[in-house]
This record gives C-alpha cells, sequence and structure tokens, in this order.
C-alpha cells in the first residue's frame, strides 16, 4: 500500500511537471494554431540557465527559478518577435519544419557551448531526502514540484478566470477574428502569452533537471510527451491539458514500477488507446479551426 | 456542333496525361549514364538512390495527399531490421526475396497504423506518427537480444542478388541494384498518380469536404496510399541495410524522419521526382557540411531547415532558374550584357 | 405521388441553440422545391444533416423510401444524393476536367483503379466533354480552378453536382455571389437541370425562387412554417409577416 502511495505521489509530480512544461504549448496551439515543435528549446534553455547560476555563480536555487523562467521569457519574447511572428499564417508543414530546425539549431548549440553530458544541479539541502508522512516516504524534491506547481496552476486558472487579461485571452482563444473585432489586441495578447508559456516551460526545465535529466537533447526527448499532452488534453481549456498530464505522468511511473521490462510503452500504448476512444483529445478541440 | 469538335479538347488533354516527356527520358538516361560518369562514387550514388526512393515514399502521402508524418522511419526501420534478420537468421537469403517480405511487414505496420493516422486533428496526426517511431526505436532497444540493440545488428551478411552478383566493396552491385529498384518502384508509382486513384488523392488534399460530396470514400483512399507508401519505405530500408550491412536503432530516429520531410520540401513534392532531386541536394550538403564541421552537422542542417522555410521554396525556385543567367549576364556572355553590369532584376 | 426526399422529426442542437425544430419535410418526386426563410433559420443547417455532414440528435431521413439517416456522406452520395455548397468547394488545383471527371470515374466505380492511366476510358471521356459543354466550361475546361472568374465556378460547382449522377440535387444558393453579368448562365444552368432529378433549391432571390420552384416550403427557426404553391406562398399572411417583421427590425 506504501508502495502505491509513493509511486502515485512520484506520479502526481511528474504529472503536475509535465503540464508546466507543456502548458505554453497548448495555449500557443490554442490560440494561433501554431505548431511549435521547439518548444523544449525553452525548457532546456531555463534548465541550462538555472544550473548555471547555481553552479557556477553560487545563486541560491530559489532565487534561480524565477530567474530560470525569467530568461526562458525573454528567449521567447526575441524568438516570437523576430522569428516565430512570420509564420502564424504558414501552412503546418512550414510551422513543423522551421520549428524542427529551430529546435535542431538550438540542440547543437546547446551541444558546443555547455558539452553533451547530463547537467546535474546542486540542490539546497533541504530539498534532499525525504519527509516522513504518515510512515509514507515522501521526496522532499518532489513534494516542492508539487507544491510549486500547484500554485502555479492555481494562479494560471485565476488569472485566466478571474482577470481581465484572462477574459482576453479566453476570448482570443474561442475565436481570434471576434475577438480582435471586440478591441482586443489579439498579437499582443498572443506575444505576452507566448513568453509566459517558454517561461513556464524554462522553470519546468529547471525543476526537471533532478527528475527528467538535463542535456542537449532534452528538447527532442520530451517532446512526444509534450505532444502526448497537448494532443489529449486538447487546447481550448487549462483543465485539459493539467488533467492529461497527470495521467500521463501517473501512468508512466506506474508503468515502469509494475511493469519494468515494458515500462517506456505504458505511454505509448495509452497514446494510442486514447486516440481510437477519442479523436479529437479527451477534452474536447485541439485546434481552433 | 457535332460531338467531334466538343470532344477535342477533353480528348486532347486527356492524351497528355502520364505521357513520358523528353525531361523524364533524359533524367533517365542521366541516371544510367552516372554508372559509368561516377565509377568511383558509387557508393555515395547508392544512398542517394534509396534515400530517394524512401523520398518518393514520403511524396505519396505528403505530396499527393497531404500527410505530414513525423516519423516515417518507422517503415524505414522496419524494412532494415527485416532483411537484416531475415539474413542473419538465414529465414531469406535471397535479396530480392528479402526485400520483398521486409516491404510487407512494413506495410503491414503501415496499414494497422494508417486507421490512428487518418483520424483525429493534424496535431495527432503529427503525434502518433512521432509516437510509433519513438514506440519501434524503444521495442528495438528493449530486445536487444534480437536486434543487437545500440550495437545494432551483427554478423550477418548478404547474399549475392539473384544467386549471381555478389556485393562488392566497390559498391557497383548495390548501385545497380538500388537504381533497378527505385526505377521499378517509380514506374510504379507513376502509374499510380496518373490513375484515377492517384487524382482523388490530390482531390482529398484539395478539398476534402468537395471530395467527400461526389462519394469518395477518403478514409479508404488514405489508408490505401499510407499502406502504399509503408511498403516503398520499407524497401528504402531493405536496400539500405542490404547495401551497407547495417542496422542500428538509427533507422527509427526522429532525425531520419526530419531529413526526410526536409528532402522533399528541397525537391518539392506532388511531381515524383523532388524526392530524387531532393535527395541528390541533401546528399552534396551533407558533404559540404561534414567537412566544415563533422560532429555539428545538426546545427547546419537545422539552418537549412529554417532557412528554406523563411525564404519559401518558390523564391528559391526563382534564384535558382535565374542564377545561370545572372551569371553568364556578369561573364559578359548572354545579351544584354553591356560590359557586365548585372541589375539582377530578375530576383 | 412518391417521395424522392423525407425527413421525420429531424431535430439538431448545437448545445443551447435549437437549429433544427422537429422537421418533416416532403419532397415530391422529379420535384422543383424551394426552401426560403430569413437568414438564420437554419437552411445550411438542413442540407448538412441531409447530405450527412452533420449528425442529427433525432429523426430519420429516406431517400426515395430508402433510410439513409446512418450513412456516411460518400454513401449518400452513391446513394443518389448531390449538393452544391453555399460558398464554392471546388478544389483550387485540379482543372473543371478533372474536377468532373473525378465524379464521374466515382460514379462508374473507376475512381479507385491505380493501375490505369486517367482518361483512357471513352464512356468517361465522353461524359465529361458533354457536361463541360452544358456548363459552357469547354474553353476553360484545363484552366486550374482558383484562376476561374467567379461565375464559372460556380457553374463548376453545379456540373460537378450534377456529374455525381444524383437522383435528389440539392442546391445552396446557386445565385449567390455571382456577379450581375455571369448570373444569367447559373440561371439557364438551373433551369437546364433533367427533369427526372428532384431538386431542392436554398435561395433568397425571390425572382429564381418564383420563376423556378413548382412548391416551396418556408422555415422559420429551424420548424416548417408553411409549405404550398408559390401563388400561394405569396399570399400567406404568416410569411410576410415574417419577412416584413424582419425588415422592420432592420
Amino acid at each position: 500500500m506504501t508502495n502505491f502511495l509513493t509511486i502515485l505521489f512520484d506520479g502526481v509530480a511528474y504529472g503536475m511537471l509535465l503540464f508546466v512544461l507543456a502548458s505554453g504549448l497548448a495555449v500557443t496551439l490554442g490560440l494561433m494554431n501554431f505548431v511549435n515543435l521547439a518548444h523544449g528549446a525553452f525548457a532546456a534553455f531555463g534548465g541550462y540557465v538555472c544550473a548555471v547560476l547555481v553552479n557556477r555563480s553560487g545563486v541560491p536555487f530559489f532565487v534561480a527559478l524565477p530567474l530560470a523562467f525569467a530568461a526562458a521569457a525573454l528567449a521567447g519574447v526575441v524568438a516570437e518577435r523576430t522569428l516565430f511572428r512570420h509564420l502564424y499564417r504558414r501552412s503546418e508543414l512550414e510551422q513543423v519544419l522551421f520549428t524542427i530546425g529551430f529546435v535542431f539549431m538550438a540542440v547543437a548549440a546547446t551541444d558546443y557551448v555547455m558539452g553533451s553530458s547530463q547537467v546535474f544541479i546542486n540542490l539546497p539541502d533541504v530539498l534532499q531526502g525525504q519527509i516522513d508522512l504518515f510512515g509514507v516516504g515522501i521526496g522532499r524534491y518532489r513534494l516542492m514540484i508539487i507544491v510549486i506547481c500547484g500554485l502555479l496552476t492555481l494562479a494560471i486558472q485565476g488569472t485566466l478566470a478571474r482577470t481581465r487579461f484572462g477574459a482576453r485571452l479566453r476570448a482570443a482563444v474561442d475565436d481570434p477574428r471576434v475577438a480582435s473585432g471586440l478591441g482586443i489586441n489579439v498579437p499582443q495578447v498572443f506575444a505576452f502569452t507566448f513568453a509566459f508559456g517558454c517561461g513556464l516551460a524554462g522553470l519546468g526545465g529547471a525543476l526537471g533537471a533532478e527528475i527528467l535529466g538535463l542535456d542537449p537533447y532534452f528538447p527532442l526527448k520530451f517532446l512526444i510527451y509534450f505532444l502526448i499532452v497537448v494532443t489529449v488534453g486538447g487546447s481550448s481549456t487549462i483543465t485539459g491539458p493539467f488533467m492529461a498530464a497527470l495521467v500521463l505522468g501517473i501512468a508512466d511511473v506506474a508503468g515502469k514500477y509494475y511493469v519494468p521490462k515494458l515500462g517506456a510503452f505504458v505511454i505509448y500504448a495509452l497514446m494510442i488507446v486514447i486516440l481510437i476512444w477519442r479523436p479529437h483529445g479527451l477534452f474536447g478541440r485541439t485546434m481552433a479551426r | 456542333m457535332s460531338d467531334m469538335t466538343t470532344l477535342s479538347p477533353v480528348a486532347a488533354s486527356t492524351a497528355r496525361i502520364g505521357r513520358w516527356r523528353w525531361q523524364e527520358t533524359a533524367f533517365w538516361l542521366l541516371v544510367v549514364a552516372s554508372y559509368f560518369l561516377f565509377s568511383d562514387r558509387y557508393l555515395i550514388l547508392t544512398e542517394i538512390a534509396w534515400l530517394a526512393l524512401f523520398a518518393l515514399s514520403l511524396d505519396l502521402i505528403l505530396g499527393y495527399a497531404g500527410i505530414v508524418s513525423l516519423g516515417h522511419a518507422a517503415f524505414f526501420g522496419v524494412g532494415a531490421y527485416g532483411v537484416g534478420l531475415l539474413a542473419k537468421h538465414g529465414i531469406i537469403e535471397e535479396p530480392v526475396l528479402a526485400l520483398l517480405a521486409a516491404g510487407l511487414m512494413a506495410m503491414v505496420l503501415g496499414f494497422v497504423t494508417s486507421f490512428l493516422v487518418i483520424r483525429g486533428t493534424d496535431l495527432s496526426r503529427l503525434m502518433v506518427t512521432l509516437g510509433i517511431a519513438l514506440l519501434l526505436r524503444e521495442l528495438a532497444n528493449r530486445f536487444s537480444d534480437i536486434t543487437g540493440g545500440f550495437d545494432g545488428l551483427q554478423g550477418f551478411t548478404i547474399a549475392p542478388v539473384l544467386g549471381l552478383f555478389e556485393f562488392d566493396i566497390f559498391g557497383r552491385t548495390g548501385f545497380v541494384y538500388c537504381t533497378v529498384v527505385l526505377f521499378v518502384l517509380f514506374l510504379a508509382a507513376r502509374r499510380l498518380v496518373n490513375s484515377p486513384f492517384g487524382l482523388s488523392l490530390r482531390a482529398v488534399h484539395n478539398n476534402r469536404l468537395r471530395a467527400e460530396a461526389i462519394g469518395i470514400p477518403v478514409d479508404r483512399r488514405l489508408i490505401a496510399v499510407y499502406t502504399v507508401s509503408a511498403f516503398y519505405a520499407g524497401v528504402a530500408g531493405a536496400l539500405f541495410t542490404q547495401t551497407t550491412a547495417l542496422a542500428s536503432l538509427d533507422v527509427f530516429s526522429f532525425e531520419r524522419s526530419a531529413d526526410l520531410l526536409l528532402i522533399l520540401v528541397i525537391g518539392g513534392g506532388g511531381y515524383l521526382y523532388g524526392g530524387i532531386i531532393g535527395a541528390v541536394v541533401f546528399k552534396i550538403l551533407q558533404e559540404i557540411f561534414s567537412s566544415i564541421t563533422p560532429q555539428y552537422w545538426l546545427f547546419w542542417i537545422g539552418l537549412v531547415f529554417v532557412v528554406i522555410v523563411l525564404v519559401g521554396r518558390e523564391r528559391m525556385r526563382r534564384w535558382a532558374r535565374a542564377a545561370p543567367e545572372v551569371l553568364l549576364r556578369r561573364l559578359g556572355l548572354a545579351r544584354g550584357a553591356g560590359g557586365g553590369t548585372s541589375r539582377g532584376a530578375e530576383l | 405521388m412518391t417521395l424522392a426526399l423525407e425527413t421525420i422529426g429531424l431535430d439538431k442542437r448545437f448545445g443551447g441553440l435549437h437549429v433544427t425544430c422537429d422537421l418533416a419535410l416532403k419532397v415530391e418526386a422529379g420535384a422543383r422545391h424551394a426552401l426560403i426563410g430569413p437568414n438564420g433559420a437554419g437552411k445550411t443547417t438542413v442540407i448538412n444533416l441531409l447530405t450527412g455532414v452533420l449528425t442529427p440528435d433525432a429523426g430519420r431521413i429516406l431517400l426515395e423510401g430508402r433510410d439513409i439517416t446512418a450513412l456516411p456522406v460518400h454513401r449518400r452520395v452513391r446513394a443518389g444524393l448531390a449538393r452544391t455548397f453555399q460558398i464554392n468547394q471546388l478544389y483550387p488545383e485540379l482543372t473543371p476536367l478533372e474536377t468532373i471527371g473525378l465524379a464521374v470515374s466515382e460514379r462508374l466505380g473507376h475512381g479507385a483503379d491505380w493501375w490505369r492511366r486517367r482518361g483512357t476510358r471513352a464512356e468517361v471521356n465522353e461524359e465529361i466533354a458533354s457536361h463541360l459543354a452544358h456548363f459552357r466550361l469547354t474553353d476553360v475546361c484545363d484552366e486550374r480552378t482558383v484562376t476561374l472568374p467567379y461565375g464559372k465556378q460556380r457553374l463548376l460547382e453545379i456540373a460537378v453536382a450534377i456529374a455525381c449522377g444524383p437522383r435528389v440535387l440539392l442546391l445552396d444558393e446557386p445565385a449567390a455571389g455571382v456577379p450581375e453579368s455571369e448570373r444569367h448562365d447559373i440561371l439557364a444552368a438551373v433551369a437546364s437541370l433533367p427533369r427526372d432529378v428532384t431538386v431542392l433549391l436554398i435561395e433568397h432571390d425571390m425572382d429564381l425562387v418564383f420563376s423556378f420552384a413548382d412548391r416551396i416550403s418556408v422555415l422559420v427557426n429551424g420548424a416548417l412554417l408553411v409549405e404550398d404553391t408559390p401563388e400561394r406562398i405569396a399570399r400567406d399572411p404568416q410569411v410576410r409577416a415574417v419577412y416584413l417583421g424582419e425588415a422592420h427590425d432592420a
């Protein structure tokens, strides 16, 4: 029983991490119909920024995290304004090609600058080891992930539901032309949201270095996970990708524990089953049009 | 106005369908000529041949039917491991038979996965195609006692083609073998795209709504072309393994699928020759980049992806066509040069 | 009186919007039947339900007595039901010859032939030629559809529907968006449709409706208000209220 709880706990942590990583991609897709296969590059960027700050400059971990967010968000702004912006009206194939090229360049550049081996972030003592909770060993790091990601999710949900920006964003996702006709500056909403999504990805990359492993090939290794979260969860809500990420996280952890020989296939099997059952994702339309 | 006069425009037009144009004949003569012209480079020509076949397979689904796949390497890999395992365990030794068998294996996989690929959204298609290729790669990794895992399949040799032609180290047999297979499959593909079936694919790609509204069973057509495409890709993979005696995890890699997309985009989809042209250009690029920085090839190829999309293929084609003229003008060899000042206005 | 097309209790909602309400449409064989109604009445929705683009929440659709409610779009075409779209749905990169050729091949069962070059069957070519001639498209038969003027495209839209060899043809605003100079061709094409094909026409253009239709159904808010001959519809106070009422609000 305790094993089951630990697995559940680890799975939830993993799932929430995936959600934070993939949520930016979901919004990008839902808002601008823009297939950004390079999303993982911003995550890796945030992870590496955090690693450099903590390992080489002695910045405290909890200070480096928001800095990783900021750095990735900034990178997102630059990339969006200079490059991605020109692709919104292009065909799916062109978006796919371009973003693949972008991520290839990012991977190679990271390899060149940072080397090809995996990078570990020196964690503060408070995050090492476990806490004993009702006889169950809870990993401190994973607990932190759940807390941070949980708070982030609530904040995102709150912003969307209760603020004017959130209302504008939801309107723009629902129908950009109508929203624009109502006076909503859709490109601006999008630029801001894209940057925020990249920031989240960067934060996810920093948090994920310990659990997922950070190396130059991170954006490609986890691309399929991001795609699954967004396809299965849909991109018209926040709860969709959230639930999808949780299901994916728990299934992956549970699979690797209970069926180690075939553990990695659990997500692929899940992907196939869900697609057969609900071709348009579990939670509704995945592409705006 | 009798029936004869109204028939002529239609008759004239339909008579032109599928007729061999002189450029095509010239192209294939050039291919045959390369056997004599480039006798020291058979190995690279062989690579171009199976790569061209691989690209042809993608053209069928992407250029004609509009299906974007991020994982076409799945079928390539099945073909590759297929012939490797058939040779290693002595099940089928004759290469042509093994080729067909491996192609069939890939075809079955294509048929089975086609149901997932045709339903759902564009995004789910990207996800499924990528996922299937990664799944196979993972499978090959897991069952490393069969596949050789990371190191790849070892200890197999390829028997002589038709029992007569041994694979030599210069790659001559390999080149002729691959080129013949490419040509045969090319002919079949050519017949297919010029048939009513082929036209219906283009119709589905142009306007799926209208295609259904004239009674085309869209799903069935897409399943069919996806299955055929998988066969072609499997044969390409089989040729790869038969000519190099290699088969390892990277036959399923995302990079292979991504490079394939690039090859077809470089050459252009929808007219069957794009894959071959793209394969040639790609190989040339590979040679150039490998001589600059071999270990950061990924960066340069990523740059090519980005540049191609930003510049746009139409513009590039115009440049490519205009470049010789501009060059000649500069050299004062063309009309209107007047001393070599080039306006470059054609661009 | 045989019914070429009939709906029984056809019902459709989009969330809270009840777009088709228990519709009982009856179209007689060989009729020239018009479906009219104010904007937003749900006329195109009815066409989409009839053709299978939309699935009804309730009700049945009978084509010449045969229940086609469960058939997918392409099967309904095979069963003899063809349509045109309000906004042209054509193949931008294909030529009229190819467009019509496809419809004819499919109908004759050659659509899936992959081993034979197109254009090698004489009977198909002859039929393509006759359709092209009938709709005055012969001179542009080899041009890409996207380059054609709108009127020609609209003619092609009707031509391709006819090429499917339907028993029942649904025309969704055939004259919509066509410039004045090209309307005549459209109207002539519609008037010259073979009599053994039943036609259900959606139109806003009342001149076209009254000159073409021998029976009119009026659709308001997804439900059938009244169905009668053109003369009686023109005099019906309810219909006038619906149309004039709308003019008052506008």
